[in-house]
């Protein structure tokens, strides 16, 4: 695969976040065409692209866009999801940093789309330059006449709030935000009904992640078919890739979908010297772990879960041998333990016993009981919480325990530590490290 | 310590930015917090009477999120990233470093009131890790000297500048920006570094890039000569 720089293509130029340096390479190009057409137009040739959601889940974006019911009286919404929070997860944040115009070029074609004239766009607290850049090109998009009253002339109002967080990865769920942005406890709700029809203010609302709206001008100005020229048929299009871990050049790469993991090792130079791949995990810790034997399957929905994990993020983190696969696991855990909502029994109760036996085998004093229960109350999470954290929180260590059952098993009587030198498995490991 | 009327005025103008005012309790705590370094009752009942809440419905609010803290936060905050792929590549080595260092644990301020150490999860920057971050901005590519350089630079009021961002000021600064308010500082700090461009790089040097180009123009030309084309018909 060739790499097909698109979102990413301008970021070596220093103004690229602003409106002018947007502009330079056709930015805004898409109001007027999207303006220029009937909002079912916009859903048509967006569902005729086959974008699919590039929060995770990857739902086909125009059939979302569809769902909303027209007609009906009520305000709509568009509420973009910048809560990028998985373990793993490092592209939108990039994506906003250096080409926010691309997000505010989307959310207006978007809006148009499903007859919004307000939109949200709720960025994680924790990112101060990004709520930066995001408030300012929202600044500069009024001030240039692409947001606010009677748009370019069309008669189309929009209006658009960067809302910040406070740390809580749920609410990258998307009911759990929609409760965060009505000033509620950031806790899921129950679907149905789904946001398309009661979502903010139990009003029809589009909730979509950053990279699938800032996907969305290219496709209106070089056509669906473009658009679809790249990937596969069930998962076409441009993704940003983010490489990180183990690697000689950890970074963004930004490729076609159906790109493989073999290839995005070779652009990142391949693992760090004199070290060997022991496990990748695809899309973020809420995915199933792979290893070398994955490395030529293409970066499709459909490819990855057949190889038995999911694409998520799509944002691959690599680990070499000096990982102890019980450590990563465990703070995963550790994490999805702190960020459980609390609202359901399973997940709240789960991952705190989760967490408490993997700290037993990290520290080597684990059981051969303890295994068991732990994929016993994997499968008791799984499909039984209230919303996918649960889900994602009983993914890693029955995907760990497909590939390293001896590795973990040794936690029986061995630390982690003791197995695997933390030292060694730093970036500064060989370099002095004080 | 109470609230202000410049931070009165910017919570009345935050409210007016929403269709219910009750969306507005997140950056109105974060304003609060921004004059008082902590999550205060006097902030709560604040912020309560501005969005008509009562006192008890915004502390539930206030303490489901980990970033409004309830302890007096130092000058600063600095983060240390100890979610799996940082913690490997070094977060738990600099953890370990930095509270030897600084004689303090997590949530804990060092004795001049400078610097609040805390474990945080993932930023969003694993590209760069092991991640830092000093009142939420951006240190990247960290190592056990760097980190202890960063707090011993902040205890010293020495000025130090993020990556990708601009220079450090203090905690409740950056929490003025993250509510909302502008604070003039979009346009500081690069962030084309070699994380950010690896792809790009690599892609103007092998031709892919202008391959890209290329494509992408002769879609959009060939898209609107048959959209004029349709519409004349």
């Amino acid at each position: 695969m060739p790499l097909t720089p698109l979102l990413s293509a301008h970021w070596d130029e220093a103004d690229s976040h602003t409106i002018d340096g947007y502009r330079r390479h056709g930015g805004y190009e898409s109001v007027a065409i999207a303006l220029g057409m009937q909002p079912d137009e916009v859903v048509a040739v967006v569902k005729d692209s086959g974008l699919r959601g590039r929060g995770g889940a990857g739902f086909p974006t125009g059939m979302k866009w569809g769902f909303v019911p027209q007609g009906d009286g009520k305000p709509h919404y568009l509420v973009i999801n910048a809560d990028e929070s998985e373990p793993g997860a490092c592209k939108d944040i990039p994506l906003m940093l250096a080409n926010p115009h691309s997000l505010v070029e989307g959310v207006i074609a978007a809006s148009y789309a499903i007859r919004a004239n307000h939109a949200f766009i709720y960025v994680r607290g924790e990112v101060p330059h990004v709520i930066r850049r995001v408030n300012s090109a929202v600044s500069e998009a009024y001030a240039a006449g692409y947001l606010g009253d009677n748009i370019q002339g069309s008669g189309f109002d929009l209006d658009v709030v960067v809302h910040s967080g406070a740390g809580a990865y749920i609410c990258g769920e998307e009911t759990a935000l929609l409760d965060s942005l009505e000033g509620f406890r950031g806790q899921p709700r129950l679907k149905p009904p789904f946001p398309a029809v009661a979502g903010l203010y139990a009003s029809p609302t589009v909730v979509n992640n950053v990279e699938t709206i800032a996907s969305v001008p290219s496709i209106l100005v070089n056509g669906a078919q473009w658009y679809k020229s790249f990937g596969s048929e069930k998962s076409p299009g441009i993704k940003l890739f983010a490489v990180s871990g183990h690697v000689e050049r950890p970074g963004i790469y930004e490729a076609p979908m159906g790109t493989t993991m073999r290839e995005l090792l070779e652009w990142a130079g391949g693992i760090r010297s004199g070290h060997q791949l022991k496990f990748w995990v695809p899309g973020g810790s809420s995915v199933p772990l792979l290893t070398e034997e994955h490395l030529d399957v293409p970066y499709t929905y459909e490819d990855i879960a057949a190889a038995g994990s999911m694409l998520g993020t799509g944002t691959p983190m690599v680990f070499d041998e000096t990982t102890s696969v019980t450590r990563t696991v465990t703070r995963w855990l550790e994490f999805y333990k702190h960020e459980s909502c609390g609202k359901c029994t399973p997940c709240r109760e789960g991952t705190y016993w989760l967490v408490d036996m993997l700290r037993r085998l990290q520290a080597g004093v684990g059981s051969v009981d303890d295994i068991a229960t732990i994929n016993d109350v994997s499968s008791q999470i799984a499909g039984r919480s209230f919303c996918a954290l649960g889900d994602a929180a009983a993914t890693p260590f029955p995907g760990a325990i497909k590939y390293f059952s001896e590795e973990i098993a040794e936690g029986t009587h061995t630390a982690a530590d003791d197995l695997f030198d933390p030292v060694a498995a730093t970036i500064f490991s060989g370099v002095s490290a004080s | 310590m109470a609230v202000t009327e410049q931070t009165r005025e910017q919570m009345r103008e935050t409210l007016a930015l929403y269709p219910r005012q009750r969306s507005a309790l997140m950056p109105l705590l974060h304003l609060a917090q921004a004059d008082e370094g902590a999550i205060t009752t006097e902030g709560i009942a604040e912020v309560a009477s501005m969005v008509g809440l009562t006192d008890a419905e915004v502390t539930a609010v206030a303490t489901f999120y980990t970033m409004y803290v309830e302890r007096q936060s130092g000058e600063h905050r600095v983060g240390v990233c100890i979610n799996s792929l940082c913690a490997l590549l070094g977060g738990d080595e600099i953890w370990t470093a930095l509270t030897e260092h600084c004689g303090v644990g997590h949530g804990e301020t060092t004795p001049d009131g400078k610097v609040t150490l805390e474990r945080i999860e993932c930023q969003a920057a694993c590209t760069h890790a092991p991640v830092m971050t000093a009142d939420w901005e951006f240190l990247d590519d960290m190592t056990v000297s760097k980190a202890k350089d960063v707090v011993d630079a902040l205890r010293a009021g020495e000025r130090l500048v993020s990556s990708r961002g601009p220079a450090i000021r203090s905690f409740k600064e950056s929490e003025r920006t993250i509510a909302g308010v502008d604070d003039s500082l979009a346009g500081e700090g690069d962030h084309g570094d070699d994380r950010m461009l690896a792809g790009l790089k690599l892609a103007k040097a092998n031709g892919d890039f202008d391959t890209a180009v290329s494509n992408q123009t002769n879609a959009a030309q060939a898209k609107a000569s048959s959209d004029s084309r349709g519409a004349g018909s």
